[in-house]
């Protein structure tokens, strides 16, 4: 019997852009049990003009740790190979990344779906928050969460994949 | 016995509120779960109240873990108090 390779897992939070398309081939780096790499790119948007920043406040330690207990609980899910998760803080302009979530595996189905649950629990769990910078110059305040990221990852309690 | 001081943090609008990132307290063994130290704390004055006006909103991390308000902090050495989550 062939055991499994343990998947590897970066976690990464700080203020740096990263590159997406060098971090998407290193899920895959000449492993030839990869047969699917998924990956979610989350952007700044401006807000149809209104923003001008996003201030992205978080709890170092618990951000990484948080999004780490994420990924294992994904990996015990689903037939990885990989996951990167790349979460910015600080100052982030509109055009500008935020987030990477990328995954791999054998085959499409389990790189989708675990994409999808990362996301969506990085978004209700992970310590993260926005303040918003409006482009007239004010300060836009603290954005809201909202109850339908809540229904996102609460759709995963019933699913059986 | 008394406790040992708990390092005590805060994000986002309730370090704003609060007028402070951090600090270190003395909690009175009344203190059980994180809901009580969420009332608690909003009995420590105006700013404190203003970051507390809707307790029930309000996050617990006890050493860098969630818990719900109706669970103990424990031991804790650090807690941290925040809104709900934004990120992503």
């Amino acid at each position: 019997m062939v055991m499994a390779a343990v998947p590897r897992i970066i976690v990464c939070v700080g203020p740096d852009d990263f590159d997406v398309g060098a971090e998407i081939d290193a899920l895959q780096a000449g492993d030839p049990a990869v047969g699917a790499v998924t990956s979610f790119v989350g952007y700044c948007r401006d807000e149809g003009g209104r923003l001008a920043a996003l201030e992205l406040e978080y709890y170092p330690g618990m951000a990484e740790a948080e999004i780490g207990r994420v990924v294992k609980e994904a990996v015990a899910r689903w037939p990885l190979l990989a996951v990167t998760v790349i979460h910015r803080g600080g100052r982030i302009k509109p055009g500008e990344r935020i987030v990477l979530v990328a995954v791999s595996s054998s085959h499409r189905e389990a790189a989708f779906a675990a994409c999808d649950y990362v996301m969506d629990f990085l978004k209700t769990r992970a310590p993260f928050w926005k303040k918003e910078h409006l482009a007239e110059g004010t300060n836009g305040g603290w954005v809201a969460a909202k109850a339908d990221d809540d229904k996102r990852a609460d759709r995963w309690k019933s699913k059986t994949d | 016995m008394s406790r040992e001081p708990v390092l005590i943090r805060y994000f986002a609008w309730v370090r704003e509120r609060i007028g402070l990132a951090e600090e270190q307290l003395s909690l009175p063994e009344s203190v059980v779960t994180g809901g009580d130290l969420v009332r608690w704390l909003a009995e420590r004055g105006e700013t404190y109240a203003f970051a507390f006006e809707t307790p029930d909103t309000i996050r617990v991390a006890v050493d860098q873990l969630h818990i719900e308000q109706d669970e103990p902090i424990g031991e804790a050495r650090e807690i941290a108090l925040f809104p709900p989550m934004t990120g992503g």
